[in-house]
Order: structure tokens, then sequence, then C-alpha cells
């Protein structure tokens, strides 16, 4: 018996230490938390989006939860994402890219420099880079916004409480935040394209612009299709800005309310857990969506299986 | 001979115009308002907490009421748990970035070196864990972790997210581009699949290690929504969850909030400072494609 153990036991060490079994044994930790912390998860969301989740007492309620979405905080919350990731979108895109063009250009003094404190804020931290801001747009006519203004003779404003304000310091914390990495995104994709192309065209006489539209902007289409998906992703699942604008995620008339964060007090601090899995449901659809549309137009599984 | 030497040069020699100057005062005015937000937090740092309540965040130099004393209160366990945090988020970027970097060169080395079935299927699930924001499975992924008993607990923040697919993309490419041949050898040499991959390929994931482990490294010290839901006890609080109750709309605790923001950036900025080229490489990884 003994014998017959051991034997099986070396049977499984041998299939262990086998070629054929290594590859499995390489990627099994991503097969345990794929399942676990990320297949599971998922499906519990679409399950007690049918739910009524309370202690001790679950029960399917059909579809009342997707009902209940129709809902004008929840269409509020996507209309702010939306409004914040459009205008990410029209600044966090053309001036990165326009930056990195001057910064890859040799003649630019001190580039390097540039380069690296352009991307100083993105080290701090959401809550950091939230408090300072906070704390800047703060109501008090000594704050700095409101000092600021005050030297072209207006204010002192109510930042955080008008609602076109309230996206404007939302959309700086970002522009400020993001506009280092997008630069270094673009000056990643600048130093990719051959010197030569703009040399043959000099020599043909193509005017800077003409060399932009002809050779930049082509050569730059993946970068900039990457940096347009995530800032997309990134738009709508904006939360911890907002969260950390107001105490307790509480937003004056919804103002700075986003999707994850109506999630978050519908699911978190209401306890509505089946209302806000349906909300996540929602916003899963939102996020599908925009990556089925990338794939579509770009194809970009197809360009990384090559 | 003389007529032809100099042109080369003067011809790669750039040419300082009037655009070059442009440009210069243009990065510079850049680069000053977007330090202008750090510098007025750190001059705010020397001032009391109440100074603060009182004018807002300005940018007004007052030698008369600035001082350390809220640098000395961060250091002061009766007067802030402000080291606890410190400490407890170092730990945990500590232990999260060796354990995530581990755990993700290995997985990465298993999608580079080995052909086996179901390998695009695993992959594409990979990239599309990078595809749903964390915030969809957050109450769910909150049930399992108490249900699992490491609620309140660094494993709580550590395990769901221990197999991170960017690093796990990056070493794949990383990876892809040693030859298989080292393998071979390695099994010549009486290696086995896993020794070969602890005594070959480690040493030479040194450079991959840097850029990932800085990049895990500053999202673990940032990490801020996902530790703010499974901790509870008040010591056991990270940096910006602690800094993040401090933030009351009556202000009491600015001195120690201002103080403690400007003091939590510090490590990472000297770590930037240091390995500027590894924070490049890991900040663009995901932009590479394969």
């Amino acid at each position: 018996m003994g014998v017959a153990f051991l034997k099986k036991r070396q049977g499984f060490r041998a299939f262990f230490y086998s070629q054929k079994a290594a590859p499995y044994v390489f990627v099994m930790p991503f097969i345990l938390v794929f399942v676990i912390f990320f297949v599971f998860p998922l499906i519990s969301t679409v399950i007690m989006s049918f739910q009524s989740v309370l202690p001790g007492q679950v029960r399917f309620i059909g579809l009342e939860n997707i009902k209940r979405l129709n809902d004008p905080e929840f269409f509020q919350a996507i209309k702010n994402n939306l409004i914040y990731t459009a205008l990410t979108l029209a600044l966090l895109i053309p001036f990165p890219m326009i930056f990195a063009c001057m910064l890859n250009s040799k003649a630019t003094i001190g580039r390097n420099f540039f380069r690296s404190a352009l991307f100083v804020p993105i080290l701090t931290s959401v809550v950091v880079a939230g408090t300072i801001f906070r704390l800047i747009f703060g109501e008090l006519p000594g704050a700095l916004a409101n000092q600021i203004v005050g030297l072209f003779g207006m204010g002192p404003f109510r930042w955080r409480q008008m609602q076109g304000t309230v996206y404007m310091i939302l959309v700086m914390l970002a522009c400020w935040r993001w506009t280092g990495v997008n630069i270094l995104y673009f000056l990643s994709g600048l130093q990719s394209i051959p010197e030569e192309l703009y040399e043959s065209a000099s020599i043909d006489g193509a005017s800077t612009i003409r060399k932009f539209r002809h050779i930049t902007w082509p050569m730059l289409k993946p970068t900039t299709i990457y940096v347009l998906t995530i800032s997309i992703y990134g738009g709508f699942a904006m939360f911890l800005e907002s969260y950390m604008l107001y105490t307790n995620n509480r937003s004056p008339r919804g103002m700075g309310l986003t999707i994850i964060g109506y999630l978050y007090r519908q699911g978190w601090e209401q306890n509505n857990i089946g209302y806000g899995s349906a909300i996540g449901l929602c916003l899963l659809l939102i996020v599908m969506v925009i990556n089925l549309v990338q794939l579509k137009f770009f194809g970009l599984f197809a360009k990384e299986d090559k | 001979m003389n007529t032809a030497a100099p042109l080369p040069t003067l011809k790669e020699k750039p040419r300082y115009t009037l655009g070059t100057v442009l440009r210069l005062i243009f990065f510079l005015l850049l680069t000053f308002i977007v330090l202008f937000p750090l510098f007025a937090i750190v001059l705010a740092s020397f001032k009391p907490g109440t100074e603060l309540l009182r004018t807002g965040l300005n940018v007004r130099w007052q030698p008369e009421v600035m001082s350390f004393n809220n640098y000395r209160l961060l250091f002061e366990p009766l007067e802030s748990d402000y080291m606890i945090w410190f400490g407890n988020s170092l730990l945990i970027t500590l232990l999260q970035s060796v354990l995530t970097l581990i755990v993700s060169a290995w997985v990465g080395y298993g999608f580079a070196m080995y052909e086996f079935r179901f390998k695009n299927l695993l992959f594409t699930c990979v990239l599309i864990i990078m595809m749903v924001p964390m915030e969809i499975i957050m109450l769910p992924l909150y049930q399992e972790i108490v249900g699992m008993k490491i609620i309140d607990t660094v494993w709580g923040i550590i395990l769901p997210f221990v197999a991170m697919p960017l690093p796990i993309f990056f070493f794949r490419q990383y990876l892809s581009g040693l030859p298989r041949d080292l393998l071979d050898a390695g099994r010549v040499d009486g290696s086995s699949e896993y020794g070969i991959f602890v005594r070959i390929i480690l040493p030479l994931m040194t450079p991959a290690f840097g850029a990932m482990g800085i990049f895990i490294g500053m999202n673990c010290w940032n990490n801020f929504l996902w530790p703010l839901i499974v901790l509870r006890t008040g010591s056991k609080f990270t940096l910006p969850i602690g800094l993040n109750t401090l933030l009351t709309p009556y202000g009491n605790n600015y001195d120690i909030l201002v103080a403690g923001s400007v003091f939590a950036i510090i490590p990472i900025i000297i770590l930037f400072v240091c390995f500027q080229k590894y924070f490049i490489a890991g900040m663009t990884a995901g932009s590479v494609k394969g």
C-alpha cells in the first residue's frame, strides 16, 4: 500500500514536472484569480441585478431593479459622465499631441526637463490631488481661485455649488493629472516614426503643416486610438475625483454625481445592493459597447495577435 | 578641403531661432502653471490649519505664521495617527508590489514561452479584465472577501488583484523577445521547467521588474477605493484613507491634512527623480503593442 502510494506520488511529481503540465502550472494563478475574483463576482452582479438583497433575505424580483433605472438621478449621473468624457477628450488628446510634437523637436531647449516636470502631477494620488483642488476652489474670497478671478474684478464664486464650474474643476483636475502622461504616450509614438520620412519630405519641400498632416498624423494613429480608448474608459469610470470634491460623495443636486458614484451610493451607502448591481450592469453594457465599437473599427485584437 | 568640412557640422547643430525661444517660454509657462498647485499646497503646509480655514488656500508669503509645526504633528503619535498610516501604506505597498510582480512574471512567462491549449482564450481573458472597471464588480467582490474571512486584512486588499493584467501583458511582451533556446539549454543542464524560470529567466528580468515594480508600487501607494472598502479598523488605515478622514467641512484637522498630503507625495517624487526611466517605461507599457 505504501509503495503504491509512493508510486502514485511519484507519478504526480513526474506529471507536475513534465513539460506538458508546466504551462498550466505557470498560468494557474491567473486562472484562479480570474475565476474567483472576476468571473464569479461578474456573474453575481448580473444575478443580483434581478434580486432584492437584504441580509438573510434574498429573493428574485424580476425586472424591478432594471425598471428603477428610469430614474432622474441616474440620468443626471450619465449626463455628467458624458459631458466630462467629451470635455476631457476635447482637451486631453489634441493638446498633449501638439505638446509632444514640440517636445520631440531637437530644437526645443530642456525637453527632457519639461517632459518630466509635466509628468509630476500623476504621481499624486486622487486623494491628494482632489484635496488640493478642493482647497484651491474653496468658497472663501481668499481661496486661490477666487483670488485669481478677483484680479479681473470677478467673484468670489462658490465654485463647487454651480454646475458649470463643477465640470470645470473636474476637467481641470483630469487635465492636470493626465496631460503629462498623454504627452509620454504621444512621444513614444513619435519616436517610432522613422526620421527618413521627414528628411525626404524636407527634400521635397514640404512645409511643417504638410509634414504633420501627411506623416505625423497617420503614423500616430495607433497611439491616438489607444489614448482615445483609455480616455473614454476613464471618463465613464470617473468617480474618485468627484468623491474627493465633496464630503461623503454628496454633491448638491447631483452636480458631481457619476455612474459609479451612484452605484456606490445605492449599493454601498443605502444598501440597495440589487439596484446597485443593476447600475453596474448598465455601466458594463456601456463599456462593452465602447470596446466592441473600438474592436470593430480599429481591431485591437487583430493587431495584437500578429 | 576646407570648403567641404564645416558643412555637416553646420547642418547638425540645432539653430536657436525665434521659434526656439518662444517654445522655451511657452513650456516654462506651462510648467509653472502645472506645478503651481503643488507649490500652493507646500506653502500652505507651513501655515497653521486655522489660517487655512480662515482665508482659504492661497500663495501669500506669511513668515510670521509659518513654521514646521504641522510636520512635527505628523511625527507625534499623540497628535495624529499619521505615522501608523504611513507604516501601513509602506507595508502594504511593499508586500503587494513584490507578490504582484512575482505572480505576474510567473504567469507572463507561461504565456510567453509555451504553446498550450486555450492559450489564446486565456490571454483574451487577461485583456478582458483590463476592459472592465473594477467598480462594477465591487459589491459582490466585497461579499466574497467577507465570506473568505479576509475582510479588514491586508490579504483582502492584495489577493483579488495579485494577477494584474497590465504586468502580465508587459512581462509576456518582454519575455517574448528572449530566445527559446535558453529553455532547451536549461533542460539539457537538467533543470526542471520551474528551475529554468527561477535560475535563468528571473535574473534576466531585472529591468522589466524595475519598470513594473515602480508602476505597481505607485498604484498601491495611491490606491484608495478598494482599501477603503476592505479596511474597517482605524489602526489599519492606509495613507489615502487616513487623509480622506481628515477632509471634513469643519476643517479641524487641516494642519495634518495638508502637511500629510505633501509628505505622502515626497517618497514618490524621490523615487521618480532617481528612477525616471523606469517610471516612463512602466507608464507607457500599455501603449506598446505586440
